[in-house]
């Protein structure tokens, strides 16, 4: 196929080629871009909590007063035990995706100057650890002795359990085990590490924060009452938690049910996630509509031109262009004119995506994506054309001896 | 000849439906994509108080007492700040707030007790936001002194307990202690829910809470303080409260203050008040930095805390994105339209017919299949609208299409069709006559 005669042809539409060639550049441009930024949707959405999310569910009791916090634990704690399915209930302060995190800065000295990030504190009773299904990875399980009465909002100088995330962030480089850090007077020492552990609002402060959790081991009293873990097999999980919905109004009849954070954690999750799985269905929403309009357009005014180029086209067959000629000189022109689109195109990408990393908190766009985009638009032009084409090379060269 | 071009677009219009079609359909659904977050937008970004937020304002003190501390003022205030300020009584109104949760049972109502958001405030809270009453009225100064034992309840809360009845002089049991209603608020839902927006700058963009509904019951400071001295929720603390330290003692900010200024001498002078009293908090050891003080006004305030949820606005970027490639089609495709006549414009210049007359035929054209967009615009906006309202987002329930919007989605449309009628417009307006004549 000669590109010459193709050229010169379009020289002479160069409004309507320019026309196509934006509307492609700018559908390239929000293409790359809304492909990444559900990308990012779909990543954040699929972070690992490191909790046994399937078996497990929390239940939260509010209203009650805070004397009564002791008898309200005994009271739960041995009340949900005997709910057939139950492998076992504990005091815990928040659960991943349950939200309430207990948020506080820490400094890796006692004298408040090495700042090492905003961080979530987990207050676990006995039987929590191993009730979440952290995996260890190093250093050990907490031991009885080491759970502690909660003074403040944790206790006041404890051993703790750093997600890895955290560790790399506030030791980099270092064996985080029997490492030390302060919230102001209260210290901690890591004894163990594990694989993760979400916030409970994960991606609360920016993405690279999600796991920066610690696990404290932590007395029930008081202080630390009304939230509990349940964990079940995940076949008996729901029914376990209905019947433990239903229990509590006569365990704690004084104590009012939070119903919206009494859930299994996988519907937690689905919860929270749900406004980002909105969006990211908004923006493929987004892009098949854009992809049509995109295509419609081609085809309508490739069938124009094609309706316009009748005679000659009607020339071209009288003289000894084979339909397949026809075709593929229309493939050509397209492939031409969005080829153009797709180069500037991806200029456009690529400065939508310093736009977007300045106002959103967006990584940089990965290259490949460019070519990707391109790709897909040119699949499409070559699909959008192949209508109006095959009229072109259905036209019979009789037509050449007509006028008009 | 306003019906000549009509009669001439409608016959244009017809001879090639398809196309016809596909370019009403590419404006219509551009137009309903960009309609729908415009209207969310447009709810989002408004005026909650359009009538005097000009005269509302939002006093901050720094209370850190180290020297080192954020160096924008905490979104909150100390107990002590707010009351020294507040108390001074030097702005037309002002309102302390602070949040908590109680429990509340009504007696004579069988429902189970409940969490209720309590919003403690002093008495001007009412008047000073225009906050309507269905039944009875706000509490007046004298109850703020006397710790009166008094609670203006939501429309909802009065609703769920009490039928929508008239409740004024009924009893709720909050925590351990009896309240008597005075007020039931009527249908009130500023949009956000602006006395309540703090800490926006550190949600990185998921805002949608600020636009939920109001509290259910809103008591005295004093009263609420009584019922229940633990029971607020502080914003953050700049060292670790003692154990037995009260939220009033502790080093935790937890109260806003809002003030009424009618005139821009009292904002200026209340701007010089608020810097003395840091000054002489300094100045007796209190406060580190005397310099971080604020006085932003409600809608300073709410700008500051990018209160437009951030997907919000990327929804809008996106569709008008969508709504400019449906623009470059239009053009591309009206292009072809008008140029496939140029057989009949030759006929029509030859004829006399004036440029401008063919590109006024040209541009009614556009304009018609603009018309017919936007319809099919409104429709889809409806569309999307309903659809946002489905969506588990806080400000569902206040998203509809006002007249304004509804004006501006026919604007909107027509003036995108002109804008891509324009240029094949004007091509088609330059054919000369004899060529065209002769081609045919």
């Amino acid at each position: 196929m000669q590109i010459r005669p193709v050229l010169s042809a379009l020289r002479k539409h160069r409004v309507a080629t320019l026309l196509i060639a934006m509307e492609i550049a700018l559908a390239c441009a929000v293409l790359c871009n809304a492909c990444f930024l559900i990308a990012n949707r779909v990543q954040q959405i699929q972070i690992h909590s490191g909790v046994d999310e399937r078996a497990l569910a929390a239940i939260k009791l509010t209203g009650f007063d805070e004397k009564d916090g002791v008898d309200l634990n005994a009271r739960v704690l041995s009340g949900l035990a005997t709910i057939p399915g139950m492998r076992s209930v504990s005091v815990i302060n928040a659960v991943p995706f349950g939200g309430s995190p207990n948020n506080a800065g820490i400094t890796t000295d006692a004298a408040g100057k090495q700042f090492a990030g905003v961080v979530n504190f987990y207050t676990g009773g006995p039987g929590s650890f191993k009730a979440l299904g952290l995996r260890l990875i190093a250093g050990r399980a907490p031991h009885d002795g080491d759970y502690q009465p909660v003074v403040h909002f944790v206790p006041d100088d404890a051993l703790v359990w750093v997600s890895q995330s955290l560790a790399e962030h506030a030791w980099p480089g270092v064996d985080p085990i029997g490492k030390e850090f302060w919230v102001g007077r209260p210290h901690f020492r890591v004894a163990g590490v594990v694989a993760n552990l979400a916030r409970p609002s994960p991606g609360e402060g920016g993405p690279s924060t999600i796991e920066w959790s610690v696990f404290v081991p932590s007395l029930p009293g008081a202080h630390f009452a009304g939230t509990y873990l349940l964990r079940a097999s995940s076949e008996e999980l729901p029914r376990a938690l209905r019947d433990a919905r239903v229990a509590i109004a006569k365990i704690a009849p004084d104590a009012v049910l939070d119903t919206t954070a009494s859930q299994s954690v996988a519907s937690l999750r689905e919860t929270f996630f749900q406004q980002d799985r909105a969006m990211a269905g908004i923006l493929l929403g987004v892009i098949a509509a854009m992809l049509l309009v995109t295509a419609l357009g081609i085809v309508g005014l490739a069938s124009f031109w094609v309706q316009q180029r009748r005679r000659q086209i009607g020339i071209r067959r009288a003289l000894g262009a084979s339909r397949g000629d026809i075709l593929s000189y229309f493939q050509t022109e397209n492939f031409l004119i969005v080829t153009f689109g797709i180069v500037l195109g991806m200029l456009l990408a690529y400065a939508l995506n310093l736009v977007l990393m300045q106002h959103y908190e967006l990584p940089r766009l990965p290259l490949y994506y460019l070519p990707i985009g391109g790709l897909v638009l040119w699949g499409l032009g070559q699909l959008a054309v192949l209508g109006p084409a095959l009229r072109a090379a259905a036209v019979p060269p009789v037509v050449a001896t007509r006028s008009v | 000849m306003f019906g000549y071009y009509l009669d001439l677009a409608l016959r244009s219009l017809k001879r090639n439906k398809v196309l016809t079609a596909l370019m009403v359909l590419a404006i219509a659904v551009g137009i309903g994509a960009s309609m729908t977050t415009l209207t969310v937008m447009h709810l989002l970004s408004g005026d909650p108080l359009p009538t005097r937020s000009g005269t509302l304002f939002f006093p901050q003190v720094d209370p850190n007492p180290y020297p080192d501390g954020p160096s924008l003022p905490y979104d909150m205030m100390d107990y002590r700040s707010a009351m020294d300020l507040w108390s001074a009584h030097r702005a037309d109104r002002q309102a302390l707030i602070a949040h908590g949760q109680l429990k509340l049972i009504a007696p004579q109502v069988n429902l189970p007790p409940l969490m209720a958001q309590v919003l403690s405030t002093t008495s001007e809270f009412f008047p000073m936001f225009e906050v309507p009453f269905r039944y009875g009225h706000g509490w007046s100064a004298q109850d703020d002194a006397s710790r009166a034992r008094v609670a203006v309840i939501s429309s909802d809360l009065n609703n769920k307990l009490f039928n929508g009845a008239d409740s004024v002089g009924r009893t709720l049991r909050l925590k351990n202690s009896d309240v008597r209603i005075v007020g039931v608020l009527g249908a009130w839902r500023p949009s956000p829910q602006f006395y309540d927006v703090a800490g926006g700058r550190f949600d990185d963009g998921q805002t949608g809470d600020f636009y939920g509904r109001p509290e259910d019951v809103f008591l005295p400071l004093n009263s609420s303080s009584d019922i229940n001295p633990v029971g607020f929720n502080f914003f953050t603390c700049w060292s670790m409260p003692q154990s037995d330290a009260t939220l009033q003692t502790s080093p935790c900010v937890w109260m806003t203050l809002w003030v009424e200024l009618d005139s821009a001498a009292k904002v200026r002078s209340y701007r010089q008040f608020v810097a003395d009293y840091a000054a002489q908090q300094k100045s007796v050891g209190r406060f580190a930095r005397a310099d971080n003080t604020q006085l932003r006004s409600l809608m300073g305030w709410l700008d500051f805390n990018h209160v437009v949820p951030s997907d919000v606005r990327l929804q809008m970027w996106v569709a008008f994105a969508f709504l400019l490639i449906c623009l470059f089609n239009t053009v591309g495709l009206l292009l072809a339209k008008f140029l496939r006549r140029s057989g009949e414009i030759g006929v029509r210049r030859a004829l006399g017919a004036s440029r401008a007359a063919i590109m006024a035929q040209c541009l009614f054209e556009a304009g018609l299949i603009g018309l017919l967009g936007g319809i099919g615009g409104l429709l889809l906006t409806l569309l999307g609208l309903w659809l946002v309202r489905r969506q588990p987002v806080a400000y569902a329930d206040l998203v509809h299409l006002d007249a304004a919007m509804f004006l501006a989605t026919f604007a909107l449309a027509v003036a995108t069709s002109l804008l891509a009628g324009l240029l094949p417009a004007i091509r088609a307006s330059r054919m000369a006559p004899g060529l065209q004549l002769k081609m045919t």
